[in-house]
């Protein structure tokens, strides 16, 4: 069936309003058209790392979850996940469940880059049948926009301020998405949120229908930790992906599918310019950041039309 | 009557689980527990169990799965020792707030460092304090008896409970051993039918919690704790019932008389059942408690135990280094202080750490220096280490 934006809103909400995440914040819109894409009838048990996403959608007595809904601890969403997705094995296998479910994890790039990484490796090698949805806005916004693995080199951050000395970030951004392909998924693909969200549909179905463990890399930008006016999210989503600094592409069975290619690749700085956590990056004398930020870009871009056979 | 076997502590364990047949199990090596997984994957690899086995990656995930299993509605089991069961202790505390019945097997080893695998109980006494209902054996019987009963005691009260025995003294020692018949086990355990599950009706578990509520939720863990006093002699009985080995939350040993006295824990009790015998022929009148529930804590019991004798010693196979006193004699001296008794004159000993053995004559040695306490009523240090080069 051929992807339809208004059938596909249609579609049951699985994530009720009212929950306290930001205005404009990317974490909410990735969950629920990640959950949209379940079909109707199916259940799921969700899976959240502490995180915004969790305290803001689960505060006693009140949830926004309208599956059921599991919170452990921060580090530990993709082993939690495996637990119940054994455990609905395991009750199937004796007879004592007749509904089907599926299982997906949510964490944000703190919990799935850095502390939950552990445990995302064991529970993608076992090969649960599970899906792992990292939402990916690049720092710990949770505790007050501190850096993790996951954020670019250069960003200013509460734990790398641009100062006079160090420039932000010293180091590149870590790249998930092509380690979660060296597990031998069946199932890895990098998404954010572009024009009729037809992109991150298909994936998140995919991901979801896909036997076995999936892992699904949404970028999801934070208003407040890149300093971008909340309502501009969309074309900062646009301007990441059509300046290579965000690539979509999917791996199937090992298998590289660039998802899309810019017509005009565009400089990173049309990306860059638009946040205030690179804002020092166009400050007079400077250049040589922007240079080397282009640089990784290309490389890593180079590097994925090699892989796709582009 | 039961079947007569010959097992190791581990694999009595295991074979409990066995019999037990729970839905999931979680579980990563570390010595001296690995067996236990080890000989339970063999039981699921041969199709002799209904259970899944899940090989994590580190015990941290052990405990992440079996919270996530336990609370989509399983019965859901793991083993650790030592430095497995402390990486695991932040997922311990999730566990009992959000009230899962988990069963963990437990063959206590000392913590680093200096690393060492053998016995002492700084693993389990670091956790006493997560919420967990914690059991401990003194024989390969007692661990295999004390698993049987696990399920019962903690799904009766809504809290995970370790099962904790000495490792290597009795989990690679192989002793002879009564098993019980598997109907026989299975309908005393039952089967688990939790009220909710994140697999029945939509559920939503693990809440953030304001400071409008926290305090409510901890309040009725501790409600369950102390709940769980009852439920764990009910079950020892009828346990007792069905084998003839009845069990309740501490064991006196000549301690009707006795005049000096030592509260142990675990495999140290036969040790000190063969001094106390011994010195008993010199007329010497000398008793033993055995805890064998730590958490709850049997305070009553001990109390009324302890309250006639002129000298005991609490005897800790870990030190809290608070500078003064292991962690148990802290609370038999606050359960004495808090029940107003206040004649016997207590000193703690901190013994057996890291394997250090304990002899009969170590013991015998505790009781000397009751006797020179009870007798001059000069109580001198109160914080001693025993049989140790200073």
């Amino acid at each position: 069936m051929s992807y339809n934006l208004k059938e596909n809103l249609m579609r049951e909400e699985r994530l009720a309003g009212g929950h306290r995440m930001c205005a404009g914040c990317g974490s909410p819109i990735a969950i629920r058209t990640v959950l949209r894409q379940l079909e109707p009838g199916d259940k799921a048990v969700v899976t959240g790392a502490t995180s915004c996403m969790e305290v803001s959608t689960f505060m006693y007595p009140y949830t926004a979850w309208k599956e059921s809904f599991i919170h452990n601890a921060f580090e530990n969403a993709a082993a939690t996940c495996s637990g119940v997705e054994t455990a609905y094995r395991a009750l199937k296998k004796q007879g004592k469940l007749d509904d089907t479910y599926k299982f997906i994890a949510f964490g944000g790039d703190g919990g799935t880059y850095d502390i939950g990484f552990q445990s995302l490796s064991g529970a993608m090698e076992r090969g649960h049948d599970m899906v792992y949805v990292c939402y990916d806005n690049e720092a710990y916004m949770n505790t007050g926009i501190q850096r993790s693995s996951s954020t670019p080199r250069f960003a200013d951050t509460t734990t790398t301020p641009q100062g006079s000395v160090i420039p932000g970030k010293i180091q590149n951004k870590k790249d998930l998405t092509k380690i979660m392909v060296a597990h031998g998924i069946p199932y890895v693909a990098q998404t954010t949120f572009i024009g009729n969200f037809k992109d991150i549909c298909e994936k998140a179905h995919k991901a979801i229908y896909t036997p076995g463990a999936a892992f699904l890399n949404v970028m999801a930008p934070c208003p407040r930790g890149w300093r971008y006016p909340s309502e501009d999210m969309m074309k900062v989503c646009k301007a990441a992906v059509e300046t290579c600094v965000w690539p979509l592409f999917e791996v199937v069975e090992g298998k590289y599918y660039l998802s899309y290619e810019p017509k005009n690749k565009l400089p990173v700085e049309e990306y860059l310019k638009m946040q205030g956590r690179f804002a020092h990056m166009f400050k007079p004398g400077n250049e040589w950041m922007i240079e080397a930020f282009q640089q990784e870009v290309d490389r890593r871009w180079e590097n994925l039309l090699a892989l796709c056979n582009l | 009557m039961g079947i007569r076997e010959r097992l190791s502590g581990n694999e009595a364990v295991a074979y409990a689980m066995k019999q037990i047949n729970p839905d999931v199990m979680g579980a990563y090596p570390i010595t001296p527990s690995t067996e236990i997984p080890q000989y339970f994957s063999s039981y699921v690899d041969n199709g002799e169990v209904d259970t899944e086995f899940i090989p994590v990656e580190s015990e941290h995930s052990a405990m992440s799965t079996c919270i996530g299993a336990e609370a989509a509605g399983c019965r859901a089991i793991s083993a650790t020792s030592s430095c497995g069961l402390i990486y695991m202790a932040e997922m311990l505390y999730v566990a009992a707030s959000d009230r899962l019945p988990i069963t963990l097997a437990v063959s206590c080893r000392a913590l680093s460092g200096p690393i060492n695998i053998n016995n002492d109980h700084s693993d389990a006494m670091s956790v006493r304090d997560a919420g967990w209902l914690m059991l401990f054996a003194e024989t390969n019987q007692e661990a295999y008896d004390n698993y049987l009963q696990a399920m019962r005691i903690g799904e009766a009260v809504g809290l995970p409970i370790m099962i904790c025995q000495d490792g290597f003294i009795t989990s690679h020692a192989i002793e002879n051993i009564e098993l019980v018949e598997t109907e026989k086990v299975r309908e005393f355990v039952g089967e688990y039918k939790p009220e909710g599950g994140l697999l029945k009706a939509p559920m939503a578990v693990g809440a953030y919690a304001t400071p409008a509520f926290y305090m409510e939720a901890k309040r009725q863990q501790a409600q369950a704790m102390m709940d769980a006093k009852e439920v764990i002699k009910k079950v020892g009985a009828e346990f007792g019932a069905m084998t003839g080995r009845t069990y309740g939350l501490i064991e006196k040993y000549e301690m009707d008389d006795a005049e000096e006295a030592i509260v142990i824990i675990g495999s140290s009790a036969g040790t000190a059942k063969e001094a106390i015998k011994e010195l008993r022929a010199q007329g010497r009148k000398v008793g033993m408690i055995k805890v064998r529930s730590f958490r709850p804590f049997p305070s009553e019991e001990i109390v009324e135990a302890l309250k006639g004798v002129k000298a005991f010693a609490v005897m800790d196979k870990d030190d809290s280094f608070n500078g003064h006193c292991g962690p148990m004699y802290a609370e038999v001296a606050a359960s004495l202080y808090a029940a107003g008794v206040s004649g016997p004159k207590g000193i703690s000993y901190i013994y057996g750490l890291g394997g250090r053995d304990v002899r009969v004559e170590s013991i015998q040695h505790v009781f000397a220096d009751l006797k020179e306490i009870a007798e001059t009523g000069n109580i001198g240090e109160t914080y001693r280490y025993l049989d140790v080069r200073e």
